[in-house]
């Protein structure tokens, strides 16, 4: 049924760092400079389709824990690769910084990834270079602020006997 | 850099269609040729296109986001030749409910209430993916009852979507009568949900640690009556629909995409089964107990319209076998895990012991703490591929909570499906793309 | 506009009935579903929580036809001026429910993007707590909203009242019940 398994780390050579992730998943860290021409060689080792790509925000939780020879950053780019024939995932993660948060974009390799990035880049201001239509897509057109960073509040209307500070 | 030079270098301008006039040459030929988007296809030259358009007869005319088409808040802008598409653009957002801000602020327990409202047509799978995620980082073990009960209430709820989809479509395609035959067969399904969780829609039942409650007295009885109503009821819409020669008229050849432009847009689903490739993850990544039960992933041939009716259609079967072998092999036990951490004691003890009390109040305010992890988690919904990448600092509350939502990676297949069509067609082809704006804007 | 002006004799009295019977038995409403609770509208319509029996099953596509705006669904910022343009666009006499608790009060999302409210949009008649509600809440909000309707009076909307045409100042009280400030109830202010 689904061709035999291969190593997303050995395809990808040694531009990641290989580490193991919850429940067997494979995860690969890899630096923004070598990002695309590492996702590239995985599409061309099977992994036809990008199931996800998302950002994430670690302002908060700065010191997650990382393979060494990752330097963390502020942002992270999270990708998610799924191969059909092999029934195998992969997930990408490239570290960001708050400074500089430009990204290749992976649109011509997966061109699905146009919503997601935009995305992205709507809730946390990652910017992804390549893009065709690098806009806002969730929030309104002329919003300032990316909602989704960790320094954005939720904005929360004070409601009427909650008593109780703290977030909600 | 500061905001200001962030929101000057990319080009934060409008989010609707341009003017042809205006578009830069590289974006027009992205949208006519449509074949650039693709890793490797054969190169299109433009001008081969047959369609046919004078330079200033094109108009753009925007569709929603209310229109009677009952898919709700979705706009697209569409450029029109005549009666035809040429480009268009679907805009989103009407919906933002910031769900996923809100997620990093409620607890564990809770996170299953805000989960649900996104694909408010299938709330019980966001909360399968939800719980999966989670209890992937803690690291707890399902009891088989609590498993299988998930995969019957998911498979039923897969039926009160399809069955919706195709009251919705009917009534797209102007059979109203669907419409009402539809919505008489969800309410079967919806007073079973009303039994067992307590309410219609937006349940709350799936929870990290296995399901809120037992299945009530009886249930085998009625989910027995659902199971054996609706593939009767399937077959006289089968008969109503499919070979009735308008209904075929307007699907049929409408809305094609091949299978490399559905994978290379990264559709799922019935979308990606319609154009030929038989991928289920409920087959090929097993997850709950879809290894131990017996059904079919229904494929189509040609990948246009009919073919994703079609493949809904059949899945209602599948899923009405699937829960008739959920009723016969349903195991005793327990229906969540035993895991003082994460299931708070039995109703009945609360009064009677105060250790218990104590439990279950620390439960239900401060929730459990999760280990520091990530992980990607993803199931099969009605619509597709439903992911949850979860990501946990240690605390009682979630870090970063994003679901992959298969309706919003599925509309970028719009632009493609809709070119060349009339708008009648358009109206056809999102009905069957069936975008759930609930889980799109999240 | 309307008959206001006339003081109620026998004749106009019963005309006023006539209109008001006419008006209630026969409200169209306008599709405005946006989230789950637009499921529920849908189960309302359809064969088990007939709204036909009411006269409303027609629910007209154009505003221009139609006399109740069902907001159904949470209202997110960039829905709302599409929201308040669609209200504009129809014609008097209109109502609005205000259907589940998003569109109420902003419901359990309390956040950045969510109108905290329709209210704060548009003037609404009748408010149907629930999340989603079901479609009997609904059904009964409707009756509760041709009540309003067979009370009130014929005229046009007055800026401070609802579409129904009554004046909330002037209402009977019950005794015991506490007026709100002037200006009404705001729970907490927009940001």
């Amino acid at each position: 049924m689904a061709a035999a398994a291969v190593s997303a780390a050995e395809l990808a050579g040694v531009s990641a760092i290989a580490s193991s992730g919850v429940g067997g998943q494979e995860v690969l860290h890899v630096a923004r400079d070598r990002y695309h021409e590492v996702i590239a060689a995985l599409r061309d080792g099977g992994f036809e389709m990008c199931a996800d790509l998302c950002a994430v925000d670690y302002l908060r939780h700065f010191e997650r824990s990382l393979p060494q020879g990752v330097t963390p950053e502020r942002f992270e780019v999270v990708v998610n690769l799924l191969s059909l024939e092999r029934h195998q995932r992969v997930r990408v993660r490239v570290q960001v910084p708050d400074t500089d948060p430009v990204v290749p974009s992976l649109f011509n390799l997966y061109p699905g990834t146009e919503n997601m990035e935009r995305e992205a880049f709507d809730l946390y201001g990652v910017r992804f270079e390549g893009h065709p239509d690098h806009t806002r897509i969730l929030m309104p057109e002329d919003w300032e602020g990316h909602p989704l960073r960790k320094d954005y509040s939720v904005g929360r209307v004070p409601v009427q006997f909650k008593q109780a500070p703290g977030p909600r | 850099m500061s905001d200001e030079d962030l929101k000057a270098e990319t080009s934060e301008g409008a989010q609707e269609l341009q003017e042809r006039a205006e578009t830069d040459p590289v974006v027009l030929a992205i949208e006519e040729g449509s074949l650039l988007r693709l890793s490797e296809g054969p190169l299109v030259d433009p001008g081969d296109i047959d369609v046919e358009f004078g330079e200033d007869e094109t108009m753009i005319i925007n569709m929603g986001p209310q229109h009677p088409s009952t898919h709700g808040v979705l706009r697209i802008m569409m450029e029109l030749e005549g009666e035809t598409v040429l480009r268009s653009k679907p805009i989103i957002g009407y919906l933002h409910t910031g769900m996923e801000k809100t997620g990093e602020g409620l607890t564990y327990v809770q996170g299953a209430t805000n989960v649900t409202r996104m694909d408010y047509l299938s709330p019980l799978h966001n909360e399968l993916v939800f719980s999966l995620a989670v209890e992937e980082l803690l690291g707890v073990e399902m009891p088989p009852r609590a498993t299988w009960i998930r995969m019957l209430m998911t498979e039923l709820n897969r039926i009160s979507s399809h069955v919706l989809w195709m009251a919705t479509n009917g009534m797209d395609l102007a059979s109203t009568s669907m419409m009402i035959y539809g919505f008489r067969d969800r309410e079967m399904i919806l007073s079973f949900f009303e039994k067992t969780t307590g309410l219609r829609m937006n349940h709350n039942y799936i929870r990290p640690g296995g399901v809120a409650a037992d299945l009530p007295d009886g249930w085998e009885d009625d989910v027995m009556a659902i199971v054996e109503t609706i593939p009767g009821r399937v077959d006289e819409y089968d008969e109503m629909l499919t070979g009735q020669p308008i209904f075929k008229n307007r699907t049929e050849g409408v809305g094609l995409i091949s299978p490399e432009l559905a994978i290379a847009m990264s559709a799922t689903g019935p979308i990606l089964r319609a154009s030929g490739v038989a991928w289920d993850l409920r087959r090929a990544m097993p997850y709950l107990a879809y290894g131990e039960v017996d059904f079919d992933v229904i494929v189509g041939t040609v990948g246009d319209t009919y073919d994703r009716y079609a493949v809904r259609l059949n899945e209602i079967r599948e899923s009405c076998r699937i829960v008739r072998q959920c009723v016969e092999k349903m195991p005793p036990g327990d229906y969540r895990a035993q895991d003082k951490k994460v299931t708070p004691p039995p109703r009945a003890r609360i009064d009677e012991s105060m250790e218990a009390l104590i439990h279950h109040f620390k439960i239900f305010t401060r929730g459990f703490e999760v280990p520091s992890g990530e992980v990607y988690t993803a199931i099969e919904s009605p619509r597709g591929e439903l992911g949850c990448y979860l990501v946990s600092d240690g605390s009682n509350k979630p870090y970063r909570m994003h679901i992959r939502a298969p309706s919003f990676v599925n509309l970028q297949t719009l632009p493609p499906l809709l070119r060349g069509g009339l708008i009648a067609d358009a109206i056809a082809v999102i009905s069957s793309v069936d975008p759930v704006m609930g889980e799109v804007d999240r | 506009m309307g008959l206001e002006d006339l003081n109620h004799n026998f004749l106009t009295g019963s005309l006023e009935e006539l209109v008001k019977w006419a008006r209630r038995s026969s409200v169209w409403p306008a599709t405005f579903g946006l989230a789950c609770c637009a499921i529920e509208m849908m189960a309302a319509g359809a064969a088990d929580f007939d709204l036909a029996r009411f006269g409303m099953e027609v629910f007209r596509g154009s505003p221009r036809q139609a006399d109740l705006m069902v907001v159904a669904g949470r209202v997110s910022q960039k829905m709302a001026p599409v929201l308040r343009q669609v209200y504009d666009q129809m014609v008097e006499p209109k109502w609005v429910i205000s259907m589940g608790v998003c569109a109420s009060t902003g419901g359990m999302f309390n956040n950045y993007a969510i109108v905290q409210g329709v209210d704060q949009i548009v003037p609404v008649d009748v408010y149907a707590p629930g999340c989603p509600p079901n479609p009997q809440t609904l059904i009964h909000a409707i009756l509760t909203l041709h009540e309003k309707i067979r009370l009130g009076e014929i005229t046009q909307r007055r800026p401070g009242e609802t579409g129904a045409g009554i004046d909330l100042a002037s209402e009977p009280v019950p005794s015991g019940w506490v007026a709100p400030p002037s200006g009404g109830v705001r729970l907490g202010t927009p940001r």
